[in-house]
C-alpha cells in the first residue's frame, strides 16, 4: 500500500529512503517534493538505501488488537506483535517496525543490534502485504 | 513581553462516558464559565471553538456549533484545530482579538465525546495521512508510542514499572478530590501492577482512558476586567504554540520515523523543552517561580519526561523529583493537583481548556481539598499531534 519503501529480497533488502543532494538530509519515508531542511535551499531527491543495521532506541509491544486500518482477522486470537524503533547510525535516523515473528519483547534490550528483513504484514486469498521487519542480529546464526 | 488577559470565569462538564453530544458538553462549560464570570451569553463579543474531528460536520466548526446552541447573537467566531493543542490554540485566538482590540471578552469552549477504545484515523484509504499509515503500516496505537518513551526511559534513566504506578497512584489521590474528573477513587500500586499491560512496559492503569467532557473560559482585557469590577484576576501571561526545530529527533506520534541528524546538529531543546521553554520567555519567568503545574499525562511515564521538560529538575532526575515527593501535595512544585489525565481521560479538544480553568481555581484559591497552598504562578503544558506544542502560564 506503499511504494517504494524497500526493496531487495533476503540479504539485499533494504530500507529506501531519499537524500538531498544539496544538504544531504535523509528521509524516510522517502521525501520526494521538498527537502525539508529548513535551512537548505533545496536539491534533488535521490533514493538512497538505508543501513541494513541499527541499534534499538527502544520497543513495546501491542496487547489489544489495534482499530482499522490495521488489518487483522477479527476470527481469529489477537497475537501481540512487538514494534521496535532502530537508531540508524550512518543516516541519524530513528525507524520504527514490527519485529520478526517470534521476537518478544522478552527478547529484547535498548541498544541492542537488529537488521531490517523482509516480512509479511498480513495476507488473504489474493494478496500478500509485504513489510519491513527489525530482527536481533544475534538470532540470525 | 506581552501584555495579560484576564480570566473572568471558568467552567467545565463533568468528564466521563455519559453518552451524549459534544455540543452539549460544551454549552454546559460555556454556561458555567459565563455564570462564574458574572456575564451574560449576549455579553460576549466573541466566541473561539476547539474543533473536534469525531462529531461530524458541526466538530469541524466547533465555534459555530456552540454559538447556535447558546443561541445564536451575532458574536465574532472562530473554529480552531490543533490536535490535543487545540484548547491552548483556542485561548491564544481569544488572548490575540483581545490584545488586538478585536474584543473586549471571549469565550473559548472546548468540548469532544470521545470514541470507545484506542483513538483511530478518519476512514477510508489514505496513505498521504501519516496518522493513517502508522495504523496501517505498524498497527502503532497511541499506547504504543507510550510504552516507546517508557522502555527508553527505563533503560537511560533507571526508572521502573514501580515508579510509573507512583504517577498514578499521585494523581488518582487528586483526581478522587476534584468533582469533575471521571474517576474518583483513589488508585492503590497493587491495583497498577495487577492490571492488564496494553503496550510493554505500560498496563491500563499506566494509559489515560477516552472521555466525554467540556470546558470553557471567559477571557477579557485587563480594562474590561476592571469595568467589570475584577481588580485582582487570574491573568494569563503566555501562550506557547511552537513547532518542533529540523530536525526532530525524538520519535512523536504519529511518525514512523524521525528526522535524521546527519546534516543538522539537533537544536538544543527537544521539541517538548522547546514548548514550556517558549512560554518562559515570554512570560519573563523561569521553572524555578513555578508554585503547580498541569501535564499532559497520556501515560504515567510521559508525566516524568514533562518533569525533565518543564525544567522542574535536570535530565533523567524525575524520578528523584517523584520519589521524595516533590510533585505530590504538600511537596515543593506539586504536578496535575487537578488529578490530570490519569482522572479525566482525554476529551481531545477540551484538555487544554480544562488545564487553564485548574490554573483558574488554583491561582484563585478555589481549588477546595487540592489546593496548593500559596499558588501563584502556574503552567500548563501539552502536546498536539503533527508538531503542535503549547503551553499557558497564568499567574495571579
Ligand atoms: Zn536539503
Amino acid at each position: 500500500m506503499v511504494a517504494g519503501w524497500f526493496a531487495g529480497d533476503g540479504e539485499d533488502f533494504r530500507l529506501l529512503g531519499t537524500r538531498c543532494s544539496a544538504c544531504t538530509s535523509v528521509f524516510f519515508p522517502r521525501e520526494d517534493s521538498h527537502c525539508r531542511n529548513p535551512g537548505c535551499p533545496g536539491g534533488d531527491l535521490e533514493e538512497v538505501p538505508l543501513s541494513r543495521r541499527g541499534h534499538v532506541w527502544s520497543f513495546t509491544d501491542g496487547r489489544y488488537r489495534p482499530p482499522s486500518p490495521y488489518v487483522s482477522d477479527p476470527e481469529l486470537p489477537w497475537e501481540p506483535y512487538t514494534l521496535i524503533a532502530v537508531e540508524l547510525p550512518s543516516e541519524r535516523l530513528v525507524v520504527l517496525g514490527q519485529a520478526a515473528p517470534g521476537v518478544t519483547v522478552a527478547d529484547l534490550a535498548v541498544g541492542m543490534e537488529v537488521e531490517v528483513v523482509p516480512g509479511v504484514l498480513h495476507e488473504d486469498a489474493g494478496t500478500t502485504w509485504t513489510t519491513w521487519q527489525w530482527r536481533p542480529t544475534e538470532v540470525t546464526a | 513581553m506581552t501584555q495579560d488577559v484576564a480570566v473572568l470565569g471558568a467552567g467545565m462538564h463533568p468528564w466521563g462516558k455519559w453518552g451524549r453530544s459534544f455540543v452539549e458538553y460544551g454549552a454546559a462549560a460555556a454556561r458555567a464559565a459565563l455564570a462564574d464570570a458574572g456575564l451574560e451569553w449576549r455579553d460576549i463579543g466573541s466566541i473561539v471553538g476547539a474543533d473536534t474531528v469525531r462529531g461530524g460536520y458541526p466538530g469541524y466548526v466547533a465555534g459555530a456549533t456552540f454559538a447556535k446552541a447558546l443561541g445564536w447573537q451575532g458574536a465574532r467566531v472562530a473554529s480552531v484545530y490543533a490536535a490535543c493543542a487545540s484548547g491552548a490554540q483556542a485561548v491564544n485566538t481569544a488572548r490575540a482579538q483581545i490584545l488586538s482590540g478585536l474584543a473586549d471578552v471571549v469565550l473559548v469552549v472546548g468540548a469532544d465525546a470521545a470514541p470507545k477504545g484506542f483513538f483511530r484515523p478518519a476512514g477510508g484509504d489514505r496513505p498521504d495521512d501519516p496518522d493513517w499509515l502508522r495504523f496501517r503500516v505498524l498497527g502503532a496505537t497511541n499506547p504504543t508510542y507510550f510504552g516507546l518513551y517508557a522502555r527508553r526511559r527505563m533503560a537511560v534513566h533507571g526508572e521502573t514499572p514501580e515508579d510509573y504506578a507512583q504517577v498514578k497512584v499521585k494523581n488518582s489521590a487528586w483526581g478522587a478530590l476534584n468533582p469533575y474528573a471521571r474517576y474518583r477513587k483513589p488508585v492503590t500500586a497493587e491495583e497498577v501492577a495487577a492490571s492488564a499491560v496494553v503496550a510493554d512496559p505500560l498496563r491500563l492503569l499506566d494509559i489515560c482512558a477516552t472521555s466525554d467532557g467540556g470546558a470553557a473560559l471567559v477571557l477579557a482585557g485587563l480594562e474590561f476586567a476592571r469595568r467589570h469590577g475584577v481588580t485582582n484576576p487570574v491573568r494569563i501571561r503566555a501562550v506557547s504554540t511552537v513547532t518542533p526545530r529540523y530536525p526532530n529527533t525524538v520519535l512523536d506520534l504519529p511518525d514512523i520515523a524521525t528526522d535524521s541528524a546527519v546534516a543538522v546538529q539537533p537544536a538544543a531543546h527537544t521539541f517538548r523543552e522547546s514548548i514550556a521553554h517558549a512560554a518562559y520567555e515570554e512570560a519573563g519567568i523561569g521553572p524555578e517561580d513555578l508554585s503547580f503545574a498541569e501535564v499532559y499525562d497520556l501515560s504515567t511515564a510521559l508525566e516524568l519526561q514533562w518533569y525533565e521538560d518543564l525544567g522542574l529538575c535536570g535530565e533523567g532526575e524525575a524520578v528523584k523529583l517523584l520519589r521524595e515527593g516533590a510533585t505530590a501535595v504538600g511537596g515543593r512544585i506539586p504536578v496535575n493537583a487537578s488529578g490530570g489525565l490519569a482522572s479525566f481521560g482525554e476529551a481531545v479538544p477540551a484538555q487544554a481548556i480544562a488545564q487553564v480553568c485548574e490554573l483558574t481555581w488554583q491561582l484563585r484559591d478555589a481549588a477546595g481539598d487540592r489546593q496548593v497552598d500559596g499558588a501563584r504562578v502556574g503552567i500548563a503544558a501539552n502536546q498536539g499531534l503533527f508538531g503542535h506544542g503549547s503551553a499557558v502560564v497564568a499567574v495571579r
